[in-house]
Formats: structure tokens, sequence, C-alpha cells
């Protein structure tokens, strides 16, 4: 692992990466398989990234997993937008929502899992599974995070992590995607 | 933003901002539970001192999609004046606890004046007032119209204007505030926009107006224009005769089948509603498929979400003040 390689010099504000392009690659291949294993080959399976990074991170999985089972599954993927249900609406400059996409089958009675880019309050998680509940009621609903950065302060786990990240609370983690941001790295600053 | 008072003081960021808004919130009415919690406890009020029922229904449904709770406050019957009475009322409404007042007013102005007093907190949504402005209706028009340009070029309408849209806005000019709010918001999202109407249905100081101005209704259908906009005759706002009759009224402004002939396949034809079927619209061209009545009915709905969304969610609410 690459962690430490710039720590405590001079280049503090361009942030330490903690994971590389490769090992992004590898933490989904390997939740990819996660997700087979547990979903016996991606049967009844709903990804739904979580805007905007988790969208990104849910189509490449979805990629991973189209591979692995031979089999296309671009009708399983979706976004789901939380901003309507967070607990700070009122407390932070009002958001603009990202679209909600509900594969057409539906969500009723499937598994679905949830991908976003970084876990910590859990407050996100939680927003987005009372926005699942208004869109219908999967059999069993799992999270897939690249980053889990601990200080949660809800009673939330994922099931699937790229890399658990031990930080402190003043730290910020950045996950950069080439989608969005040219590069595919983590960095913490 | 705190208030929404007219179209002429929003910038370009901020009305493509709650158009882009809208459009995730017109997901919801697709849904089996069309609820949003977002505005979960706060109470808006629909002051209503002039009649409406489109208006009034649409602003109720938004509140009510979005979770908040909606009280009905409708002047109608009651001896209430400008001035002394709306303050009065209004400290009633902040003594009740609003958090968003919802304002038709026949004096041009009244949401102004309720905003920029302290007779009230909450923020202030202009449902229309007097002459003046009806921002939520040119907010909806240009959705309707946003909507209609990206399908036809077969891209996303979020984060775009109206840049190089012709639109049309035909009739009662001088007592509409839809077409005051429609030409500066049309304007300042890249639209041009041409007035056609009567010389008497156009009002003083018009050609200081970011726009064309057109008499012969022909003549503007043939540039082949991308929405054509109806407006309603307002009879009860006409004290004196603006034409001779009803018939040359409807012959030579009004949309029937031969003008709709005219138009190119992809226009579209708005009227914000409630038509005169058979004055200013033929009903060929109100239930025609270039019409989007409906289409403008449903998008009010997503707009005034995203409205009441924008100014009760976010730190400008009361700590700001």
């Amino acid at each position: 692992m690459s962690q430490n390689t710039g720590a405590s010099t001079p280049e503090e504000e361009r942030g330490r990466e903690v994971l590389t392009a490769a090992e992004i690659d590898r933490a989904l291949t390997r939740i990819a398989h996660e997700i087979v294993e547990n979903t016996k080959g991606a049967q009844d399976l709903v990804l739904l990234g979580i805007p905007t990074r988790g969208v990104h991170l849910a189509a490449r999985l979805a990629d991973k997993l189209a591979q692995i089972t031979s089999r296309p599954v671009d009708h399983l993927l979706g976004s789901l937008d939380v901003t309507m249900y967070r607990d700070d609406l009122r407390h932070q400059a009002a958001r603009t929502p990202a679209p909600t996409v509900v594969p057409a089958a539906g969500i009723d009675a499937r598994t679905v899992v949830l991908v976003d880019d970084v876990l910590y309050s859990g407050r996100t998680i939680r927003a987005a599974l009372d926005a699942l509940n208004d869109l219908g009621r999967p059999s069993v609903v799992r999270l897939a995070v690249l980053v889990d950065r601990g200080h949660r302060e809800l009673p939330i786990r994922a099931d699937h992590v790229g890399k658990n990240l031990p930080t402190a609370k003043g730290e910020s983690v950045h996950v950069e995607l080439t989608e969005m941001d040219g590069v595919d790295r983590v960095v913490i600053r | 933003m705190r208030h929404l008072l007219d179209t002429v003081n929003l910038s370009r960021e901020d009305a493509i901002r709650i158009l882009d808004v809208a459009e995730t919130m017109g997901d919801v009415a697709g849904r089996e539970v069309k609820k949003l919690p977002a505005l979960r406890g706060r109470t808006v009020v629909n002051l209503f001192f002039e009649d409406s029922t489109r208006t009034r229904i649409s602003f109720e449904a938004a509140a009510k999609r979005l979770s908040a709770d909606v009280i009905n406050f409708s002047a109608k019957g009651s001896s209430v004046s400008k001035g002394e009475s709306l303050k009065d009322t209004a400290q009633t409404l902040q003594a009740m606890g609003a958090d968003a007042v919802v304002i038709r007013h026949p004096a041009s102005g009244a949401a102004q004046r309720l905003a920029r007093t302290d007779w009230i907190d909450a923020a202030v949504v202009n449902a229309g007032d007097g002459t003046h402005a009806h921002p939520t209706q040119a907010l909806l028009d240009a959705l309707t119209l946003r909507r209609e340009l990206a399908a036809r070029d077969g891209v996303s309408p979020t984060g775009r204007g109206l840049d190089g849209a012709r639109v049309v806005i035909v009739g009662d000019v001088v007592h509409s505030r839809v077409a005051r709010s429609d030409v500066w918001l049309m304007h300042r999202l890249g639209a041009r926009v041409t007035l056609v109407a009567p010389p008497t249905l156009l009002p003083v100081g018009v050609e200081s107006w970011p726009c064309d101005v057109e008499l012969d209704l022909d003549r503007a259908l043939a540039a082949g224009p991308d929405a054509v906009m109806m407006l309603r005759v307002q009879a009860e706002r006409m004290q004196s005769s603006f034409f001779p009759s009803v018939a040359e009224y409807s012959r030579r402004w009004g949309l029937d089948a031969p003008r709709l002939a005219v138009l190119p396949p992809q226009s579209i034809v708005m009227h914000p509603g409630p038509m005169n079927r058979g004055l200013e619209i033929s009903a060929a061209a109100a239930d025609s498929p270039r019409s989007r009545v409906l289409a403008q009915v449903a998008n009010g709905v997503s707009v005034r979400m995203a409205v009441l969304y924008l100014v009760l969610s976010g730190a400008n609410t009361p700590e700001g003040a």
C-alpha cells in the first residue's frame, strides 16, 4: 500500500494519497465478487448509486458484474438521490437534488445494493433507507462503499468495504474518479 | 433564495437552478408514494386575496408533496383592503408560525410589501400581484419550453437556458402579469420574445422591455416561432372596451386552425389558463397535439415544489435574519 508516501512533507495541501487507481480497481473487483457470491450470481439484484460519485462507482460495479456473470446488467443499474430525505436541510445551504433513476422492473422483492464513495457519519445512508422506503419494498438492502472512514453517528455498517481508513475527524477524505475529476485516487487532506 | 417576488430581479443562474430542481421534483409525480419529507413540520400559508383555483391548488399540491402543512387563507368576500389590513393579516400569520407565505393579491407590489417590511419573517412567494408579476407561471412556462427544446435536440434539459428559442406571446399584454414575468425570464434565459397585441392592449413603455413588439399575428407566426403563448383576455380587468368586438379580436388575434397550420411542425402552443375557447384560442388549437396546456399544469406543481424547497431549506431561513 502506498499510504504515508507524502506524509508530513511540505506538500500537505495536495493531500496524502491513500488509494491508487489500481487499488480502487482491485477493491471494486473484490466487491463485485462478494456481491455475486451473496446474491447467488447477481439474481434479482438492483444496484443503486448515491449521487454523485456513488453513481459512477455503481456503474463500474455493474461492468464488473457483467464480466463475472457474462450477462448484461445495465438494466439493474440506477441512482438514488437522498437530498430531500437529509436531516440537515435546515442547517445547510439548499442543495440541488440529483435525479433518482430506478430500473424499470422496480425494487420490490429484490436485493438492493446501495453504492456510495465514503461512509462517514452514516446519515446519508439513513436518508437513503428512507428514500428507498418510498420507492418500494426490497427483500434485502445491502451497502457497498469504497472507503469506510469511521466516526459513525448512527447504528449503520457497510456490507462491502473497499478499504477501511482510520481517520481523524478533522481530516477530509476525497474520492476522485476519472468520470468527474480526470483521475482515479483517494486522498486525505 | 429568501423570497421569490418577480422575474426581473431573478438572475440567470438562480432561474436555471429553480428549473433544474423542478426537473428532479417532477419525478415524484410518477411514483407510488408522491411525497418527499423535505418540508416536514414547516407551515405554508396560501394567502389569496383574489380568485384563483389552479394556482392555489398547484401551490397546495406542491407544498403537500413536500410534506409541509398547508393553511389556505382566502380573503374572498371579506372587505379586505390594502395597507393596514394586509399588515394585520401578515402579523396574524406570523403569530401562527407560518414559515412561508404564498400571496396572490389584486394590488401590484403586495408581495414586495410583505417581503420588505418587518411584518413577517416568513419567506414570501408571489403567486400573482395585480398586473405586476407572476414568477412561478413564467418559470413553469420556461420549464415546459426548455424540456421541449432539449427533447428536440436529444439532450438533457438540466443546466440549460432557452438560448436561441423564439417565443411569441399574443393577446392582452396590458393586463397580464404573466406576460411581464415571461418577457423578463425568457429574455434572461436567452430566448427572443415577440409580443403581439392590438395597440390598445399594449402597456405604456413596452418599447423599453427586452422584447420585440408586433401588431400583426400572421406576420409573427410566419417567422416560425418555437412556441406561441396565447394570453387570456381578462374581461374582469377591462373597465372600458379595448377592442370593438369579440369576433373582431378573435379574427385578428385568435389562434385558429388556419393559423395553427402555418406553424412549423415542431412549434408548440401554450396558454396559462383558464382558456376562453373561441376567443383567444380555438378548440382546434387547444386540443391539437401541439398544445402543451396540460404539461404546463403538471410542470406548475414541479416548479412550485422547487421554489418552496429553495426558499424554505438551507441556512437562509430564520437564523439568517
